[in-house]
């Protein structure tokens, strides 16, 4: 073959190279920020690495990365369908304190029934939250994304008046609901974590994280109703073409993607927090599921490792200004990693028009009709 | 095959970029590190003392989720830490940010695994944390900011602040520089130790102009600026030529609108008139710094001893900004009348909600 590859086409076509290259990028962009601040790069990764290779660091890390993993997915399975859940941030608040309100008033149920009541109750609160915007969508065309953020503020200003109404307000000063029954936290048992000295709130939510991963992949990409969803996405009207009801669709798939969100805000609630406070901000795990979703690829397995990538940072970070680095370096990197992989779509773009102006020209024909083929791999 | 070569040609160009990328960083970053030694706090300072004999007096500050640059008091006392640590460099302060309700006990567990001395959390949202790191460990010594419910540990000192006299005395001049006889006060939520401020405020407005109508608003949020500016021009369009805020991050939007619409604002927690010099009137301070060194110093001569530490007037704990060229003499001697008269006992500033019917946002 007389074709010249050149490294940059190679890495276009694998998403994967793409995603190391921009976290790479990342790092690179956060130390030269760090070099113009006066700043030690090898201290400031050093303990953004140092704080997460030990047992009790990674163990933190798989508990600060098990609401990432859910809310990503929720983000991930919309995306896949064609349609941008901006909303998760709200649905998973009202996911988070459907499972408090259970979790408080049904205090004198066992474990047994009362966590999976839990996780019930918010993953119908977070369908619910979705299935709103997405029945205005459908029955009368309102722009989704803009009833979503709208919906995320409902949702906050919501939580917010849930927490004070008498039976949910904690007892003490605290402006916070009450902690939910210990027999709905999901915590590891308090002799396991402290034998192996790990995170006092480690806890077994990870597990449902990688399952409901699982379970997502399976729906994508083995079953019918993850056909039609995907096709859907793909191009809506071909999808009508071929007999495949779009707003139903979109239904099923906003539905799905809310009670992942709420489940994600569940797990963080029963595992990490065991309450809620009365928020004076958004928490932003909606939006942290969309930059994992992102550098995910949409790919369920992709994102638990970027949930797990994205835990990381934010409990190493946390640790930054113990070196007097400021925190906000995170928030650098993880800006840069968005940047680059948003790029990497543009040229895919790009390079998806041109080969079909090369088509034109004979010669190089089957060059990239090679070059498409692996594309789709 | 040429996959393969393609894989290591990429592999290659990660390197090379990692190269690229990492040794002119670590160079230059090498070489600021010296003259950076002499400034207060360099990261390298740290460890090398920590071979001296004379150990240093390590304080971590934990922050609410308003985060260190707030502007109000998590801010005013790290820059109180900061101001101790080059005064006295025997003290090695650091602090952790929290993004939400749950990264309380993460930060103050990391601070009791490195050893810390004094654990600093600053704001009542941190009252339960407190209390369960505290319980849990009694050996190690806290503060807190603005709460009083751990009062009964022996580890754990309160730092406590009269908020409503200092905001007394910005009320009486509130009420002595309004024209239309009608003033704003944003608050940021509500609950006992937040109503204190409209409580004082308003108790200070009526005190010289009894007839004041007070507009008032609950901003049911600390970090809504763009709220805070919206509250303050619709209290604006009511009349309202003088506005007090007590609402953090919120507040920031009511000095904005303040300013554009040419009214007089009044600042929180620390001199905010730098904000905007020709609109703030005043401020309600609250020398929440002054706290955190006190009890800083309190550990190093080891008097450190749990309870409440009450920060008001007669301790210059709270007070009125140092900024006073919008006010006038005869309004200076109405407040250092009330300060001496609140010092004295003879007026006393209501903190309950109920004393005070003026004060409708409680309801």
């Amino acid at each position: 073959m007389t074709k010249k590859k050149s490294v940059l086409d190679f890495i276009a076509e694998h998403r994967f190279l793409h995603i190391l290259l921009s976290i790479l990028m990342g790092f690179i962009v956060g130390a030269v920020f760090l070099v113009i601040m006066k700043l030690s790069v090898v201290e400031a990764y050093g303990k953004l690495i140092s704080s997460i290779t030990t047992l009790k660091g990674f163990s933190y890390v798989i508990v600060y990365s098990i609401p990432y993993i859910v809310v990503g997915l929720s983000v991930a399975f919309s995306f896949k369908t064609g349609v941008f859940n901006i909303g998760a941030e709200g649905q998973f608040v009202c996911g988070s304190m459907a499972a408090a309100c259970v979790g408080i008033l049904f205090s004198n149920l066992p474990g047994i029934i009362l966590i999976p009541l839990c996780f019930i109750a918010a993953m119908i609160a977070g369908a619910i939250w979705a299935l709103i915007v997405a029945f205005l969508k459908t029955k009368w065309g309102i722009n989704e994304v803009l009833s979503m953020i709208m919906f995320n503020w409902i949702a906050f200003y919501l939580s917010n008046y849930i927490a004070g109404i008498p039976a949910i307000h904690s007892d003490g000063t605290a402006e916070a609901t009450k902690n939910i029954a210990d027999q709905a936290r999901t915590l590891f048992p308090s002799s396991f974590i402290s034998k192996f000295k790990l995170a006092p709130t480690f806890n077994w939510g990870f597990i449902v994280a990688v399952l409901v991963t699982v379970l997502i992949w399976f729906i994508i990409e083995k079953t019918t109703l993850g056909y039609q969803l995907k096709a859907v996405g793909s191009n809506k009207n071909a999808a009508l073409y071929g007999g495949i009801g779009v707003n139903r669709s979109i239904l099923t798939s906003l539905g799905i993607s809310g009670a992942l969100a709420g489940l994600g805000g569940a797990l963080q609630l029963m595992g990490m927090g065991g309450r809620i406070s009365v928020f004076s901000s958004q928490e932003g795990f909606g939006f942290a599921g969309i930059v994992v979703a992102l550098i995910g690829c949409s790919n369920p397995f992709g994102v638990l490792a970027a949930g797990i990538f994205y835990g990381a940072l934010n409990y190493g970070g946390s640790k930054l200004n113990l070196v007097d680095v400021p925190t906000q370096l995170i928030s650098v990197i993880v800006g840069t990693v968005v940047f680059f992989i948003s790029i990497s779509i543009v040229f895919e773009r790009l390079k998806y028009v041109g080969s079909k102006l090369h088509r034109d020209t004979p010669k190089k024909a089957p060059d990239t009709e090679k070059g498409e083929g692996s594309d789709k791999k | 095959m040429k996959k393969t070569l393609a894989m290591i040609l990429a592999l290659c160009m990660v390197f090379a970029l990692c190269a690229c990328g990492a040794q002119p960083a670590a160079q230059p970053a090498e070489q600021v590190s010296q003259p950076a030694e002499q400034a207060s706090q360099p990261a390298e300072q740290a460890s090398q003392p920590a071979e001296a004999p004379a150990a240093k007096i390590k304080i971590g500050m934990v922050t609410d989720v308003g985060g260190v640059n707030d502007k109000s008091f998590n801010q005013t006392s790290w820059e109180g830490l900061q101001a101790l640590q080059a005064e006295d460099p025997t003290f090695d302060v650091k602090y952790l940010e929290s993004k939400t309700d749950a990264d309380y006990q993460t930060n103050i567990n990391t601070f009791i695994d490195d050893g810390y001395d004094l654990i600093i959390c600053v704001g009542y949202m941190l009252a339960d944390a407190t209390r369960q790191a505290a319980e849990a460990n009694p050996d190690q010594k806290f503060a807190i900011i603005d709460d009083d419910t751990n009062a009964d540990l022996p580890n754990v000192a309160c730092l406590m602040f009269a908020q409503e006299q200092a905001s007394y005395l910005v009320g009486i001049v509130a009420g002595s520089y309004t024209k239309t006889k009608t003033v704003g006060y944003v608050q940021g939520m509500v609950f006992p130790s937040m109503n204190k401020f409209g409580v004082g405020f308003i108790s200070g407005v009526l005190s010289v102009c009894p007839d004041a109508k007070i507009l008032q608003y609950n901003a049911n949020n600390f970090g809504d600026s763009a709220g805070g500016a919206t509250a303050a021009k619709d209290m604006i369009t009511k009349g309202a030529d003088v506005i007090y805020h007590a609402a953090g991050g919120t507040g920031m939007g009511v000095i904005e609108a303040c300013n554009e619409e040419g009214i007089w604002a009044i600042g929180v927690d620390t001199d905010q008139s730098n904000l905007a010099p020709d609109h703030v009137l005043t401020s309600a301070m609250k020398r929440v710094d002054t706290a955190s060194q006190d009890i800083s110093k309190a550990v190093k001569d080891g008097t450190f001893k749990g309870g409440v530490y009450l920060y008001d007037l007669s301790n210059n704990g709270v007070g009125i900004a140092p900024t006073t060229t919008h006010i006038s003499d005869e309004v200076l001697a109405l407040v250092k009348q009330a300060m001496e008269d609140i010092g004295s006992g003879k007026i006393v500033v209501p903190t309950l909600a109920e004393e005070v019917p003026e004060f409708t946002l409680a309801d």
